[in-house]
């Protein structure tokens, strides 16, 4: 049974479609990818609405060389790495962490950075490095985690950073031009840190419709006809449809204690090349957590598998299942490129929950 | 983080590597702790084997190994599991289980406390699915970053005469029932293990099934297969059951009977509750004629209060789960990969 209200939405959204052109919104985040696909929303949409998945998930948009970096600390005696479960299974050109696991590198999965502080707290003798990987979303959970070490007093606890900003990442998408976006749904969890007006030099310079909008079927469906609405319009503006969680100044408390760890800096993103000003680094007073200071490791070179369409599809310029290797090569059990891994990814969603309207599925390839 | 590793203590009230020598040590541990908790007419002899006469029904065998950590969860501990799996396994094959085999491997280390709780629950959970252990072994090894305690454990059953299952006999039509809330034995133990403490506890379900099993035999329902959903949750029986049948399934996600806690814990966890283990529940397919009679005598029974029918076979291609989502779109279900993973965000 359908709820009405979805029900009501759907036929809203098709009136409002009724007769426009065909329109293309890219969900930033990957946790809206995902909830679009598992909640069977996706299937629900007019013909003429076209989603494309951006550079949201923080697994996939980390560059290569930081996935080798983290491979390489994990080789190192007396080490331990933590990192959140997405992390383990992505391919790096030697290896993943899991693979590093099974040759005896201690790697472990927690749920939370203080988790990591705890242990290092708890084992003096062993460098604790945290990945810390992920947008403003989890940033105000890394700039704790230093902010906790620091108290304690630990000199053992660091971070590996690839920490990414999302407004930045979208004017970069913009700047390019190659990829057709008439709006953007913009992710509930980002914007609860960093506030609507965040979003005013998409809307200003690019003028392209935002609409900031909760992860839930109604929210995400709301969230559309939104866009469509503007887009009827001709208009451009930042349209914030999850007022209960998602308030004008955003949280300045986690944008306090982000600011008083990281500074903005330019950024390394997968196959996005480095983006000004578009990631978070430790500032200097916190450069002893620093794991790249402290192992004198170096970022190396970006790089995708070959055949791997990684760095297009989560650009929005492929679709997951348009890569040649999807399904075929490339499945969540053997993943080829960190889309396939990170449970935000495009092409773990496209694999998992896919259904592209012609009962075309994955699972007959995958049981090759 | 793994927090909850198994009280050690390092006096004569932890078990020690001598304990699992062979000698009088050894001896005293299964007399004191062993016998008296499990013992019965195969067991008591300490024979190499247990001895039974031959049935003239076709005989279930089967086997399993648990490691769950914590050895304690909310709703049960590592010998209940150990237990209700290998009695579940036989149960939903049709058959009646004559005896176990219990094997315990034990970090040296573990307190007898612990050890005598977990042998407690296990000769409750025998006497509640009315069968015995009839043959066992204890190993004790060195201390190490182990897990404390593992248990392997056998089966024999009995079929019964009228069960006649097989993902082979599936045909277009039959219906998938579920015997009752899913998802809650991993998010119950998992829930300990990461030290997250809701409002709702979640309680694992671990329980034996051999009585539920009969209920729905009894019923007269043409039951043409049947599964308990352990690891890889409901999705990965759905699945086995499509690619065998070569059959689609239409499931209704709204039917799926879960609980809100379950609910609102997987979604902390960011799992997909299809996915997640069940100890004490049943995947049955049977005629769509029958579901009534099979729905009936589950929920007539104290284990299959909340059944429910959430699915039906479907001859479209190519063969794929496919769920009805409770916002009325369409979806693929897949067996899950391996290890469920935390989520970033």
């Amino acid at each position: 049974m359908i709820p009405n209200r979805i029900q009501d939405l759907v036929q809203t959204l098709n009136r409002v479609c009724d007769s426009l052109a065909p329109m293309a919104f890219m969900e930033v985040c990957g946790t809206h990818t995902v909830s679009f696909q598992r909640s069977g929303v996706k299937s629900l949409l007019p013909d003429n609405i076209r989603l494309i998945s951006g550079p949201g998930c923080p697994v996939c948009v980390s560059p290569q060389g930081y996935i080798d970096a983290a491979c390489e600390i994990a080789s190192y005696p007396a080490t331990t790495i933590c990192t959140y479960g997405d992390m383990l299974r992505v391919p790096g050109r030697h290896g993943s962490l899991l693979q590093k696991r099974a040759d005896g590198a201690d790697v472990r999965v927690v749920y939370s950075p203080i988790d990591a502080v705890r242990l290092a707290d708890e084992h003096p003798e062993r460098a604790v490095v945290f990945i810390a990987v992920g947008f403003e979303t989890t940033v105000g959970g890394h700039a704790a985690a230093v902010l906790e070490a620091q108290d304690r007093g630990l000199d053992n606890f660091f971070l590996l950073t690839s920490q990414k900003l999302v407004v930045p990442a979208m004017m970069a998408l913009l700047a390019e031009g190659e990829v057709c976006i008439d709006g953007f749904l913009c992710p509930g969890h980002v914007s609860v840190i960093i506030g609507p007006n965040a979003y005013v030099p998409v809307v200003q310079t690019h003028r392209k419709p935002c609409v900031i909008a909760g992860f839930e079927p109604e929210q995400m469906l709301r969230g559309i006809i939104q866009l469509v609405r503007q887009v009827a319009q001709h208009a451009a503006r930042i349209e914030n449809i999850y007022p209960v969680a998602v308030r004008r100044e955003g949280n300045p408390v986690a944008v306090r204690i982000i600011n008083e760890v990281f500074e903005p800096a330019d950024s390394e993103w997968r196959a996005m090349g480095t983006i000004p000003v578009s990631g978070l680094s430790l500032r200097t007073e916190y450069q002893q957590f620093d794991a790249l200071e402290r192992f004198d490791v170096d970022l190396g070179p970006d790089y995708d598998a070959p055949g791997c369409c990684c760095g297009q599809v989560l650009q929005g310029k492929v679709e997951p299942r348009d890569c040649p290797l999807f399904a075929i090569e490339c499945s969540p059990s053997n993943p080829i490129g960190p889309c396939m891994v990170g449970s935000e990814g495009s092409c773990a969603a496209a694999f998992k929950y896919g259904h592209d309207g012609t009962r075309r599925a994955c699972i007959s390839s995958d049981r090759r | 983080m793994s927090t909850s590793i198994a009280p050690r203590v390092d006096t004569s009230e932890a078990i020690s590597i001598a304990h699992g020598g062979g000698g009088e040590m050894m001896r005293r541990l299964i007399d004191e702790h062993i016998i008296p908790r499990l013992g019965n007419r195969f067991l008591n002899p300490l024979d190499d084997s247990a001895v039974f006469n031959p049935t003239n029904k076709r005989t279930a065998f089967t086997t399993d190994a648990f490691v769950v950590q914590p050895l304690e969860f909310p709703g049960g501990d590592i010998g209940r599991l150990a237990l209700c799996g290998t009695i579940n396994d036989l149960a939903v094959m049709g058959a009646t289980p004559i005896a176990l085999s219990l094997a315990i491997v034990v970090e040296e280390g573990l307190s007898f406390t612990l050890f005598d709780r977990i042998l407690d629950s296990v000769a409750e959970t025998a006497a509640e699915a009315n069968v015995v252990v009839a043959t066992g072994d204890t190993k004790v090894i060195e201390r190490q970053n182990g897990d404390g305690l593992i248990i392997t454990t056998a089966g024999i059953g009995e079929i019964r005469d009228d069960a006649n299952l097989g993902q082979s006999r599936i045909d277009e039509g039959d219906v998938v029932i579920v015997t009752g809330r899913i998802a809650e034995h991993g998010l119950a133990v998992l829930s300990v293990r990461e030290g997250l403490s809701f409002q709702t506890q979640i309680v694992s379900d671990v329980a034996p099934l051999g009585g539920l099993v009969a209920s729905i035999f009894d019923s007269g329902a043409d039951v043409k297969f049947m599964r308990d959903p352990t690891r890889g949750g409901l999705a990965g029986v759905l699945a086995d059951a499509c690619e065998a049948s070569n059959l689609s399934i239409e499931v209704e996600e709204s039917s799926i009977p879960l609980s809100p806690s379950a609910r609102h814990t997987a979604e902390v966890f960011g799992l997909d509750p299809l996915t997640v283990a069940n100890e004490g529940k049943i995947v049955v397919v049977c005629p769509v004629d029958d579901a009534d009679r099979v729905l009936q005598a589950c929920r007539t029974h104290r284990l299959g209060h909340h059944a429910a029918l959430i699915g039906q076979f479907k001859k479209e291609e190519p063969s794929l789960v496919e769920l009805i989502t409770e916002a009325g779109g369409r979806r693929i279900v897949q067996r899950p990969y391996g290890e469920e993973l935390p989520r970033i965000c």
